[in-house]
């Protein structure tokens, strides 16, 4: 059995629409699963109904083995979690969340405090563990919480979006972090991210959901071997000739998003295409200010399975999350 | 100590450091009442004269005052600590611990009981510098220090019901306006007896705040004066256990947690 096996899982909101309309999911323990989505696609839903905080509407699910709706304590037993925004209290300390968090898992005296130290210094905190957690920074902030959610030792951790409003040096802190806890210390990771390398760099597998649904999953390296063909984007010298440079591209591809001054097209051949675009735009008198020919990303991935860009998407939809 | 019981004492002790490191709450709760005292005793001072008024002056009449607002300020000090609390999702992470909900709802109470009783010792320091005593003596400051903690746990409670039924600190704070007019609508500037409008001397007849306001006012004037003490203790004591009972049906609907 996976440390997570869920099965037709959904959830609905008085009028609204299915957050999560049946999705299923295994991951395996020590794996770390990356749930990628955009605003809305009901990332946090599962997450909430996955830690026991929102019972589902039907569907079954298991955590660390146990029922997340008739042993709900068991689950919350066996799991951390830091979700969405780094939830603690501006007039504690850090050493003080530890303390009540620990205490109300049960934990005390000596074990309590060797755990706590020990959770600080990982997470480079130790310095500030006396200061009261206003005065820390995102970063520090989101360690503290990741720390919080170690605290109890579980064996299925859930992040949701974890790095979000981090700066790139505290992220990639945080990404080192996470990858060394499901590799030394074998913790399961259900990682939510909207950020494409942040799924691509950490997770063993990924799973995307939009509007309810799970649309592909398997492995960054297979999803973008799905995808398959290379893509090109070009700025043309005048911005006057976007339009030109798009009718010309279409020749050699399918049409992507814009991104406001270049356009895009999956090539039709890939790389071997880019000589003979350069020659038919050479023809038609259209300068090239940057061209960049790009790998395919999980954003390919998803734009593939939805029609849609995930970077970007979805910003209208929070009401649903 | 069982795990409930250690469970509220983490929690409380949690809510008072919450509570003493909010110094901008906590002065408000002190210094208002003071000063209301002091100017209702100093513009109010020609109703001792009335025929039927207590053979007090009416500083030491209005005294009581004090500990009914800072009641009040209890109740918008737990419940919005705990509105905060739902909004920031802190109490999602408390819900991930095996914290019981009881738990959740008395440790709550710590912080209002310790600024009720801090609250308390403030506004009879102020009462003895404005040159009152009390008449019942050092036994009658006890019982004044068991219906102030009842009033804070009762009047907190109704508060945490309010944070856990809306889970928004404004409409915890809306409240406050409620229960002051209450406070108003009762014996606090004139006994009932000299209430000269009928509806308003029915209404403060009905009204619980009365009693409470009664019972303080006889610690602090009268003596040991029991039926009004009975009445009081019966109207704090049924505070504590509507705003409990509200609390633990809310806390229901809040904590969604299988």
């Amino acid at each position: 059995m996976g440390a997570i096996e869920v099965r037709g899982l959904v959830r609905e909101f008085k009028k609204g629409p299915r957050a999560v309309d049946g999705i299923d999911i295994t991951v395996a323990e020590g794996e770390i699963y990356g749930f990628l989505g955009p605003n809305g696609a009901g990332k946090s839903t599962t997450v909430l109904m996955l830690t026991t905080l929102l019972p589902p509407t039907a569907g079954t699910a298991t955590v660390a083995g146990f029922d997340i709706v008739k042993q709900g304590a068991e689950v919350r037993g066996a799991i951390g979690a830091a979700l969405q925004e780094a939830a603690l209290d501006k007039f504690l300390t850090g050493r003080e969340h530890i303390k009540l968090q620990g205490s109300l898992h049960g934990m005390k005296g000596a074990e309590l405090k060797r755990r706590g130290d020990d959770l600080l210094e990982r997470v480079g905190l130790t310095d500030a563990a006396d200061r009261k957690v206003g005065g820390y920074s995102g970063g520090m902030k989101r360690r503290l919480d990741l720390a919080l959610a170690l605290l109890h030792n579980p064996r299925v951790l859930f992040l949701d979006e974890p790095t979000t409003g981090l700066d790139p040096q505290s992220r990639t802190a945080l990404w080192d972090e996470v990858a060394r806890l499901a590799r030394e210390d074998g913790v399961t990771v259900f990682l939510t991210t909207q950020y494409l390398e942040e799924a691509d760099a950490l997770a063993n597998r990924v799973g995307i959901i939009d509007h309810g649904h799970i649309v592909i999953e398997g492995t960054p390296a297979e999803l973008k071997a799905s995808v398959g063909r290379s893509s090109v984007e070009i700025e043309p010298h005048d911005a006057a000739r976007l339009g030109d440079l798009e009718r010309t591209l279409a020749a050699f591809g399918t049409p992507l998003t814009m991104r406001g001054t270049s356009a895009s097209i999956r090539l039709n051949e890939g790389v071997s295409d880019v000589a003979a675009i350069v020659r038919a735009l050479d023809a038609e008198g259209i300068g090239i200010h940057q061209l960049r020919l790009r790998e395919p990303t999980l954003d390919d991935v998803f734009l593939e399975q939805t029609g849609r860009s995930l970077e970007g998407s979805g910003d209208d939809e929070d009401a649903a999350e | 100590m069982s795990t409930l019981a250690l469970q509220v004492r983490v929690l409380s002790e949690r809510s008072v450091r919450r509570t003493l490191r909010q110094p901008a709450a906590i002065i408000p709760a002190i210094v208002f009442p003071i000063m209301l005292l002091f100017v209702s005793a100093g513009g109010l001072q020609a109703a001792q004269n009335l025929p039927g008024f207590p053979d007090v002056s009416y500083f030491d009449f209005a005294l009581a005052v004090t500990f009914m607002q800072g009641a009040i300020f209890a109740t918008g000090g737990a419940g919005t600590d705990l509105a905060t609390d739902i909004d920031s999702g802190f109490l999602n992470r408390l819900s991930l611990t095996p914290m019981s909900g009881a738990a959740l709802v008395l440790g709550q109470l710590g912080g209002a009981i310790v600024l009720g009783i801090f609250q308390a010792t403030c506004y009879l320091g102020a009462g003895f510098i404005g040159g009152a005593s009390i008449a019942t003596g050092i036994g009658g400051v006890i019982v004044l220090y068991v219906l102030v903690i009842l009033m804070a746990i009762g009047f907190g409670a109704l508060g945490v019901a309010a944070a856990l039924r809306t889970g928004n600190g404004e409409a915890v704070q809306g409240l406050f306006p409620v229960l002051f007019v209450l406070l108003f609508l009762s014996t606090i500037n004139l006994p009932l007896d000299l209430i000269p409008i009928d509806w308003f001397r029915w209404v403060a007849t009905v009204n619980p705040i009365t009693y409470l306001v009664n019972a303080v006012r006889s610690l602090i004037i009268t003596g040991w004066d029991w039926p009004v003490l009975a009445a009081g203790f019966a109207v704090a004591i049924g505070i504590v256990i509507v705003g409990i009972g509200l609390s633990a049906v809310a806390l229901r609907g809040r904590l969604q947690r299988t």
